[in-house]
């Protein structure tokens, strides 16, 4: 058995020690001295959560089908951990050789939301990595960032040797095999980065300079070397259904957030809400073929043992194959006392019959995301889901038994008025009406229905029609969200309705973060210094911290947050292509502006930029412009 | 059919607590394609019981569950069909198929037996002697054996209990490798941890030993077969029913 990195009286002390042992079944150990490469794949947050994400799992797998390459997996100490590894200076490992990261080739961090920043220095430093990129040795590994966040990778920059853009099944070999060649022929780390800089989808932040105007927007960019690239396009899967899967992977001892298999049906989404960056990154839609995906559930279940099962995608009601595979999972699974676990489907009479075959329809809840409470702001953010959609749906769940409803809205959306804020509220009352319209008083269950309604505060992304848009102050969010609750206060149903509210706060700095430059990584370190880690968890989240720090570095939390940009401004993430092209995106704000809806991909094309790719959904339309 | 599992667990898997290890075979059992009943219901769960639920840092080569199944081939198909899907640290030791009127292994315990040894290494993994620091280990157990009581002050967060330890100690020696074994009490009532008579033998005998330098290892659980008024008669889990 391998010998563990920490000692017995240390796991001993820690919080579930399962985090750290590695062992699971289907990890994946080699000899390391039959490999040419060994890999550390990341996830900067707590075991449970990390372990819970497809995309690692997916290169996890398909890194390890290389012969000469060894993958392993790496997540946040907790911290209670984190105290202990630096009081004793144990040397961040990968679980599971239980070997320190510095004497791996690669470090690659998976970047999937803003406020894992300063758990990426986490990482860093535990793993005796100095911070920056520039201070790195040759002996150091090279420290690669991917992920929604490496879309804008410049508040990060300084931290990465070099950024993959885009999905991660494509680049990876020819970027080993280079690795391989330079160390063959005795090239530095520069040469390699160099050499890596030439390669599609990655970026070497390095290389480039961030140049300003006075008046602090950006005024371009400088590069380092004449043959670097201009211009990052994303890295894409031109054929999903033959691209690598996970058909073992791997299954923690301790309960994780994502217990169970997932199938991914398809990448991409086609709906192009105004204020989703997903539905922007990963266009075109390309959907697997169900008959893979059965295959899939059924080694992934017996390879696992798992007794869930579950789909992934931004929109899974729009998978063409939807009916034949859940079909499929319905009469397969149940057999095997396998459970589903439906995705967000949209409510229809189908989603509904579906369901009410696979859940207990007196516990579990219906779940509607109008985001906004108006139609005028529906048609805004380009969310195709209107009130009258809503109401027909609920009624349908109420006659079939479903009393619980959960509601989802954003606060603080481009144009929002008090009208479209109240509009929460009288929503989430009409559903309350329409249980108690449909409903007969004697079938009522319990005699109630209940509607939770959640809001979350509008953050502006990069590679949205959202992008130039102003964000709120945290004080124009904490006063909307109290005339929601007022609002929903007022309502003749309103002890039907539970309110619960997002932090301000932590929405604010993920706003600065989002649509940062290069000079806002002064302030993540400094911060991290302070002691800042783990910001996602409210209960480790200092905003006093962060707002010193803003304070003494210098950047204006209001230049990355509350500004409007100008049509014309040149934005930090503007170098880089992810297949969507920001003349589609501002025909898409100024139509936000002017109330005017878009039809989805499938309805018509909007000429996106994304049909250059050659595949997906963009060519197998049968009617419209195609652009 | 009723199944009696015996399996030992070491190495890393010792810090698994048990629910996690409840669900580690859960998923085992279906990975190794085992005809487990489920219960009745909305939310069928298998049919699953252990014997004694053993402590984070423990190590144990001798650990049981029972279950239920609807079909088998034979007892070493289904031992093998297990070991082909335990990872590193988990060991199926035998399948045995129970009589239907057997108890169940929790209702079962009764006893279990102990080793308590010094680690190979200290806290910072350096080697360290794996033996106790003291003389005559075997004199010394037997002196302090020989008491008439072992009182003992059971603390926890809502109470002080008084307990007498010789009441549920059965045995208590050394090996030849210097190890310390008893048998003590494991069942529903009066039962006592191993830890508790080190604690105290460590003060009896002058002994300065952290718990962190000892390694803990449950050898075998067992139950009683001895009838009303009899001594105890303790035998393995695992030699009720067939062996497998």
């Amino acid at each position: 058995m391998r010998k563990p990195a920490l000692s017995d009286d240390i796991l001993m002390r820690v919080e579930k020690p399962a985090r750290y042992i590695g062992n699971e079944v289907n990890s994946v150990v080699k000899d390391k001295e039959q490999v040419a490469i060994r890999f550390a794949m990341c996830f900067p947050d707590v075991y449970e959560i990390g372990m819970s994400h497809l995309g690692i799992q997916i290169i996890y797998s398909m890194l390890n089908e290389w012969e000469d390459v060894w993958c392993e997996r790496v997540y946040s100490p907790w911290v209670d951990l984190d105290e202990i590894m630096r009081k004793r200076h144990i040397p961040l490992f990968g679980l599971e050789s239980q070997e320190p990261v510095k004497d791996m080739d690669f470090l690659g961090i998976t970047i999937q939301y803003e406020m894992c920043y300063t758990n990426i220095l986490q990482i860093l430093d535990l793993a005796q990595i100095p911070l920056s990129a520039k201070e790195r040795g040759e002996d150091m590994p090279i420290v690669i960032g991917g992920g929604p966040c490496a879309y804008n990778p410049e508040p990060i920059a300084e931290f990465f040797d070099l950024f993959y853009i885009g999905e991660g099944e494509t680049q990876y070999r020819p970027l080993f095999d280079w690795y391989l060649e330079n160390r063959a022929a005795g090239g530095t780390r520069l040469d390699f980065l160099r050499g890596a800089a030439k390669i599609p989808g990655i970026y070497v932040p390095q290389f480039y300079e961030e140049l300003y105007r006075e008046d602090g927007t950006i005024l371009g960019r400088k590069k380092l070397y004449e043959d670097l690239p201009d211009t990052i396009t994303k890295e894409l899967v031109m054929d999903v259904t033959s691209a690598p899967y996970p058909l073992k992977p791997v299954v923690p001892f301790i309960k994780v957030t994502q217990d169970r298999v997932v199938l991914e049906i398809q990448r991409g989404c086609i709906r192009g809400c105004r204020f989703c960056q997903a539905g922007q990154l990963y266009r075109p839609v390309r959907e697997r073929d169900a008959d893979k995906l059965k295959e899939y559930a059924a080694a992934m279940l017996e390879s696992t043992g798992h007794e869930e099962i579950s789909l992934s995608s931004l929109s899974s009601s729009d998978y063409t194959q939807l009916n034949e595979l859940l079909d499929f999972m319905i009469g397969d699974c149940g057999r095997k006392h396998v459970n589903i676990s439906l995705p967000s489907l949209r409510i229809d009479a189908f989603s509904l019959d579906v369901m009410s075959k696979v859940q207990d329809v007196k516990k579990s809840s219906l779940t509607f995301a109008p985001e906004a409470g108006s139609q005028r702001l529906r048609d805004v953010i380009n969310k195709g889901l209107t009130e009258e959609v809503i109401l027909k749906g609920a009624a349908l769940a109420f006659e079939g038994g479903w009393t619980r409803v959960k509601l989802y809205f954003m606060l603080g959306l481009p144009t929002e008025t008090e009208e479209d804020v109240r509009g929460i509220g009288d929503l989430s009352n009409k559903i309350a009406a329409t249980f108690f319209d449909t409903v007969p008083k004697e079938k009522r269950v319990n005699g109630k229905v209940q509607i939770v309604t959640s809001t979350s505060f509008f953050i502006p992304k990069p590679f949205t029609p959202f992008q130039w848009a102003a964000m709120c102050t945290k004080e124009e969010f904490i006063d909307k969200a109290y005339q929601t609750k007022q609002g929903i206060m007022e309502q003749l149903n309103q002890k039907s309705i539970k309110y619960n509210w997002h932090e301000a706060d932590v929405s604010v700095l993920e706003g600065v973060f989002a649509r940062g430059d290069r000079r806002v990584a002064k302030v993540i370190l400094e911060a991290y210094k302070r002691g800042c880690l783990f910001d996602s968890w409210s209960e480790y989240f200092h905003n006093d911290v962060w707002l010193s720090c803003f304070a003494d570095c210098g950047p204006d939390i209001g230049f990355y947050t509350t500004r409007e940009r100008a049509e014309d401004e040149i934005f930090p993430w503007d170098f880089i292509d992810c297949g969507v092209t920001k003349e589609f995106l501002l025909r898409e704000w100024k139509k936000a502006q002017a109330q005017a809806v878009s039809p989805n991909c499938k309805e018509q094309c909007q000429g996106c930029g994304a049909s250059r790719f050659g595949v997906g959904v963009c060519h197998e339309r049968k009617t419209g412009n195609h652009l | 059919m009723k199944i009696r599992i015996k399996f030992a667990k070491y190495g890393v898997m010792k810090f698994i607590g048990h629910l996690d290890m409840m669900r580690f075979f859960q998923k085992a059992i279906r990975r190794a394609g085992i005809d487990i009943r489920y219960s009745e219901g909305f939310s069928p769960h298998q049919i699953m019981s252990f014997a004694a639920p053993l402590g984070v840092g423990i190590e144990s080569c001798g650990e049981y569950m029972d279950i239920e199944v609807l079909s088998m081939t034979s007892a070493e198909d289904m031992k093998q069909a297990l070991n082909r899907v335990m990872v590193e640290g988990v060991e199926i030791l035998s399948v045995n198929v129970m009589p239907d009127n057997v108890k169940n292994a929790m209702a079962s315990v009764a006893a279990a037996s102990y080793r308590i040894a010094m680690k190979a290494e200290d806290f910072q993994g350096n080697p360290a002697p794996a033996v106790f620091p003291i003389g005559d280990l075997a004199g010394k157990l037997r002196e302090f054996y020989s008491q008439e009581t072992i009182p003992y002050t059971k603390e926890t967060k809502k109470s002080v209990a008084e307990l007498d330890l010789k009441q549920g100690l059965y045995e208590l020696e050394t090996d030849s490798d210097g190890a310390i074994r008893m048998l003590v009490n494991a069942g529903s009532s009066g039962n006592i941890k191993p830890t508790m008579v080190f604690d105290k033998f460590c003060e009896f005998a002058g002994m300065d030993v952290s718990q962190d330098a000892c390694q803990v290892t449950r050898l075998e659980i067992y139950t009683d077969q001895a009838k009303d008024g009899e001594p105890h008669r303790f035998v393995p889990l695992s030699d009720v029913g067939e062996q497998g």
